[in-house]
């Protein structure tokens, strides 16, 4: 059974256990914390920084958007945390790059100049979570309809819709 | 003429296809009018070959295609919201229903993302099964996508060869798991039922049977000089637009890039069983049909090796907390029936954290970000579907090409639009 002391939490740590991980040593300046929980890898980073920190872990052999999503952790804040999956297909194994958003600054700049596989995904968070990113090509609703009121997967949206 | 979706949504019907408007928005062009030169030709929801409700707005200058985006969502039906509103054993029977063509792969995504945030063992018989079973289900999902894309090309014979395959296999489904196609038969902590003893035969007739068969379909499509055309060259795909874009599974395969998830990161005891990963450098529609052809045959090897070397042993991990007693004990044993009932009732806690499980689904790579909170119910369930990025790619492969070769390009990409809308 999984014992939660195993984890290792906060940047020092992290990173004094994992000092070999290309991953690590790319976000050395961006992380602003990290974990190693249940053998997987995640690296927090500021708002600001996510595109500078998608280049140094893709300049790193992290060469494979695998999706991004967001996790709604209202009503405590900050609200939003959104999460990139990169997979290295020569390490065979991937990081996860976290991005912790305030409630009434949801947005963040959209990472499709590094990835275009980023497109669908970032839309699928404006749509559902109602987070804007800023420089997107083509930001619309992807699931809903275009008329659409609200973002179904807030945890304040209620599960059966409104009706 | 309104000039924005802002401005037309809301208002009265309009037919979307035709409306400039729209068409500029899904085609991402901004208000520039369309030109004299191209005309847009709106393909589905409702069209036979786009595999479900897939929409396909498409700018052609001829016959040539300049521009094409796709319009999704007509299935969106909220499962990642529902999960939330399950208990984490309650989830299971909602995966079955995201890609329906390959339900067992969705399971064991899901379980297997569930034991990583409980860390659970999983006896090594269970581990057997799920691999035979996902392997068997793989070899089901591409009967559908050769089945159908032969259909779609106009070998029609094909599709009914493939289904009567498929109905067999169906039929081992139903025994094992009592559904045909919703099977939600890998659990949390092992597998539901133990198979029927008389099923490994029947499971070993099947695999004895179908190499044949594939020579049969071979023989079909690889004398036909009508197929050989429509795929041969069509619906390029380099290594660097499909990594670039997403691409995962057969098709990033073709484009030459030597990754598979149950060879490079094994999960359920994939590390045991000897098989090659087909791989081809040619990226076009041909390829893909090449390498899922070959794959066939590495499924059929790796269920005989899971077969020859089933071992003996629980289906299910000991853990009485999380895992459902079978009926004799819980009719018999007060334990047993208090776990029952307290599973049933409140379900059971799953230490906080966040983990992400990735397996080799038929259609791609499939992940499933599953997010706890300490509670009995998954806080955030997030899939990671194979579909939904391969998508994004079909521009990439139809740009510059015939109208016609949509239909090649999409039967080749092996869409499901279940997975792909959630």
């Amino acid at each position: 059974m999984y014992e939660p002391s195993s984890a290792i939490k906060g940047k020092p740590a992290v990173f004094e256990a994992h000092p070999e991980n290309p991953a690590v040593k790319a976000l050395a300046d961006l992380a602003t914390d990290a974990k190693f929980d249940r053998d997987e890898l995640t690296i927090t980073v500021t708002r600001e920084s996510i595109i500078a920190a998608c280049e140094a872990v893709k300049q790193n052999g992290y060469n494979f958007l695998e999706d991004v999503t967001a996790v709604d952790w209202y009503p405590s804040e900050p609200r939003f945390q959104i999460v990139y999956h990169v997979l290295s297909f020569s390490r065979k194994e991937r990081v996860r790059l976290v991005v912790r958003l305030d409630s009434d600054s949801a947005s963040l700049d959209s990472i499709t100049a590094v990835w275009p596989a980023a497109n669908f995904y970032e839309r699928e968070i404006f749509d559902l979570f109602g987070v804007h990113f800023g420089g997107h090509p083509n930001l619309r609703r992807i699931m809903m309809p275009e008329d659409w009121n609200g973002h179904p997967l807030r945890k304040d949206y209620p599960v059966e819709g409104y009706r | 003429m309104a000039s924005t979706v802002e401005e037309l949504t809301g208002t009265a019907a309009i037919d979307p296809g035709i409306e400039d408007v729209v068409a500029n928005s899904a085609l991402n062009r901004g208000n520039t009018p369309p030109s004299d030169q191209t005309m847009i030709i709106n393909m589905g929801p409702q069209h036979p070959s786009t595999h479900g409700v897939l929409r396909l707005v498409i700018e052609v200058d001829g016959e040539t295609i300049v521009g094409l985006a796709p319009d999704i969502g007509y299935l969106h039906t909220g499962i990642e919201k529902i999960c939330e509103a399950k208990f984490y054993q309650q989830v299971v029977p909602l995966t079955d229903r995201i890609d329906y063509l390959c339900p067992m792969t969705n399971n064991l995504a899901y379980c297997l993302a569930v034991e990583k945030l409980l860390g659970l063992e999983i006896p090594e018989r269970a581990q057997y099964l799920r691999v035979l079973f996902n392997e068997l289900t793989r070899i089901q999902s591409h009967l559908v996508w050769l089945g159908t894309h032969a259909m779609d090309i106009g070998a029609l014979t094909v599709f009914l060869y493939c289904f009567r395959e498929r109905e067999q296999l169906l039929r081992i489904f139903e025994a094992v798991s009592g559904q045909r196609m919703m099977t939600s038969y890998v659990r949390v902590g092992g597998l539901s039922l133990e198979p029927p003893r008389d099923l490994y035969a029947t499971i070993r007739t099947f695999l004895k049977e179908f190499p044949a068969h594939i020579d049969e379909y071979e023989g079909l499509l690889q004398t036909n000089p009508i197929w050989m055309n429509r795929l041969k060259g069509v619906g390029y795909l380099s290594a660097e637009d499909a990594i670039a874009l997403g691409v995962t599974g057969p098709p990033l395969r073709a484009s030459g890039v030597d990754f598979d998830v149950r060879r490079d990161m094994p999960y359920s005891g994939y590390e045991k069983f000897q098989f090659n990963v087909p791989v081809s450098n040619v990226g076009d529609v041909w390829a893909r049909y090449i390498v899922r052809m070959q794959e066939f045959r590495e499924s059929i090897k790796i269920c005989l090796q899971a077969l020859d070397g089933l071992p003996e042993g629980s289906i299910v991990a000991h853990a009485p907390k999380i895992i459902l007693p079978n009926r004799e004990q819980m009719k018999t044993q007060m334990e047993s029936l208090i776990h029952h009932f307290k599973i049933v009732t409140e379900g059971f806690g799953v230490p906080a954290g966040e983990v992400c499980s990735s397996v080799e689904a038929p259609h791609g790579m499939m992940n499933y970000y599953v997010v706890s909170d300490g509670t009995a119910k998954p806080y955030r369930v997030h899939m990671r579907n194979p579909g939904f990025a391969t998508l994004q790619a079909l521009e990439t492969m139809c740009k510059g090409r015939l109208l016609a070769d949509v239909v090649a390009v999409i039967g080749s990409i092996d869409i499901v639009l279940g997975e792909i809308d959630r």
